[in-house]
């Protein structure tokens, strides 16, 4: 009898061992699968699209051209704008969290407002950039309100990686440092922002990723325009579409799916790219 | 010089103070503008009326704006996203943490990282040129924009977040939990999924959480496979998200129905900040 309970229990055992390795294993080959379709699928359907004219180019209904350069453009200036002002503002307040807060408390409210920010809906995002940046401070619908919206949107991360960043700073640096008499600035300045570059950089590199991938937010603050601008001053006080928005115009608004997956691609090889640099 | 370098370090000092709280400004501005947005046509409307009503037809001569069909179908889309993904996502994180070899896992963990970076509006694309026909075919529909669309482009979506965050959370199990189990004669596998995960518990429970704040949030790709009508929920319906309810009618709002869709931000941003306590919670009770 007890030796019947056993072997059964044995094979219960047994059966449970390979129902959860087979579970496991069907997970996995099911996170891979989807890695490798997606990537698969828009490379097979929009790179034959992509050539040197597409990439190069402008759209024009009456020469019959179609081509992605204003956005590709557009993107770039968003990305530049938001560097300039989020950079020294999330470092600056990753600064100020780890090095110089002396309270407790007041560190615990900055992060959880960082963490808000984080959370916060990219749609919704849009929504205060439109009314704060377009309408309140009359940039109307151009590149200068999507920037602004994307300074916000990129800070959590850029604030995140740099506090991790300068946490991984010895406390024997800054005392060595302190103990020969550098004040504090000094000290950050030449001793500890320095050797946290590489965090600094790996924040970086995911914001860009986020601006390229935006799209909710810069379709109602920096809008679709597909002009290039005689100069940059000119550019910001434009609409103008990013590649994603563009995407998302092509494909649901007008249908064309060709350029549509064309610029998939070209926003997959960018994405690829930025993955590449960063490990 | 010295007293150069001094005034030098109490400016520095107030300029960081400053970039410090510049984050809740930030958070302030938002929430106060979406709120001094939005809260008047909720009051015009009426809360109850608004949250609870059933219909929304915000073009009509006589507009109705009740915004539970966008409510039911974000929390069904977000349910069915995570019954999809979260499975999914915290075996392959098993996998990464103690099965695979080093040589593996170097391959699989970048494809994840890479989930986490396309852009949405690329699966948005890909879900409605490929799982919107396919359902249609499979289910025999008229049109394959539906719930249940979404919930799969959804659960890809929340795929790498869930993965990432438990994988952190299963290698930092303490090794001796593990040991003590492969001792007493438990196979490896069994050590996985009986002692590991439930020690890894809250730090996976925040991968979900976190999931569920990515599900909630995400517009295009919703709005691209959801098929954008104000139905109640149902699993092969047209149906519009509250995200997507936004986005949609934003760029020809004007009025009352320009209103509401900023108290549709508000109570967005109420279920963010309802996540974010959630999430704090969670990972307060791990500290503990």
């Amino acid at each position: 009898m007890g030796e019947k309970m056993e072997k059964s229990h044995q094979i219960k055992r047994r059966v449970q061992i390979v129902l959860m390795q087979g579970f496991v294993w069907l997970s996995v080959l099911l996170a891979i699968l989807l890695v490798v379709s997606l990537i698969g699928y828009i490379a097979v359907k929009g790179l034959p699209h992509v050539s040197w004219d597409f990439i190069a180019g402008v759209p024009s209904i009456l020469k019959k051209t179609m081509g992605i350069l204003p956005n590709i453009l557009n993107t770039f200036y968003i990305v530049l704008f938001s560097f300039v002002f989020a950079l020294p503002l999330g470092v600056g307040a990753a600064v100020y969290l780890t090095e110089y807060a002396a309270g407790r408390r007041l560190v615990r409210i900055v992060e959880f407002a960082v963490e808000t920010l984080a959370g916060i809906p990219s749609v919704v995002y849009g929504l205060s950039g439109m009314l704060l940046f377009s309408q309140l401070f009359g940039f109307k619908t151009s590149l200068l309100s999507g920037g602004c919206t994307t300074v916000i949107m990129i800070l959590p991360t850029i604030i995140r990686t740099t506090q991790e960043a300068l946490r991984t700073v010895s406390t024997s640096c800054r005392e060595g440092a302190l103990g020969l008499g550098a004040p504090k600035w000094y000290m950050i300045h030449t001793v500890v922002l320095p050797s946290c570059q590489s965090g600094i950089l790996t924040g970086c590199i995911l914001s860009v990723g986020r601006i390229v991938g935006e799209s909710a937010a810069l379709l109602f603050t920096a809008g679709v325009g597909t002009i290039i601008a005689d100069n940059i001053l000119q550019a910001f006080s434009k609409s103008g579409g990013t590649l994603s928005v563009a995407l998302y115009m092509y494909v649901s608004e007008k249908g064309d799916f060709e350029t549509g997956f064309a610029i998939a691609a070209v926003l997959m090889v960018l994405v690829l790219l930025m993955n590449f640099l960063q490990s | 010089m010295k007293k150069l370098q001094k005034t030098w370090e109490i400016i520095m000092q107030k300029i960081f103070f400053l970039c410090g709280m510049a984050a809740i400004v930030i958070v302030l501005l938002i929430a106060g503008y979406v709120t001094v947005a939005g809260l008047p046509a909720i009051l015009e409307i009426g809360p109850i009326e608004f949250l609870f009503g059933t219909v929304w037809e915000s073009t009509s001569a006589n507009p109705k704006f009740g915004i539970l069909p966008f409510i039911l179908t974000s929390i069904w889309g977000t349910i069915g996203a995570l019954i999809i993904g979260v499975p999914i996502g915290i075996l392959t994180a098993l996998f990464l943490s103690k099965m695979a070899p080093r040589r593996i896992s170097g391959i699989i963990r970048p494809m994840v990282e890479l989930l986490a970076a396309i852009p949405s509006v690329i699966y948005g694309l890909t879900g409605m040129m490929v799982l919107v026909p396919f359902l249609m075919q499979v289910f025999g529909l008229k049109s394959g924009t539906c719930l249940l669309a979404a919930m799969l482009v959804l659960s890809m979506m929340v795929l790498p977040t869930i993965i990432s965050v438990s994988e952190t959370a299963l290698n930092a199990v303490p090794q001796e939990y593990e040991q003590a189990s492969l001792a007493l004669g438990a196979t490896k596998i069994e050590t996985m999924f009986k002692i590991s995960l439930p020690a890894a518990k809250n730090g996976i429970t925040a991968g979900v959480v976190l999931g569920i704040g990515r599900a909630v949030g995400e517009t295009m790709a919703v709005m691209m496979v959801a098929g954008n009508v104000a139905n109640m929920p149902g699993l092969f319906k047209s149906v519009t998200f509250l995200t997507t309810a936004v986005a949609k009618e934003m760029s020809y709002a004007s009025g009352l129905q320009r209103g509401a869709l900023f108290s549709i931000a508000l109570v967005l941003l109420c279920f963010i900040m309802v996540i974010n306590g959630l999430l704090n919670f969670v990972i307060k009770r791990k500290d503990g």
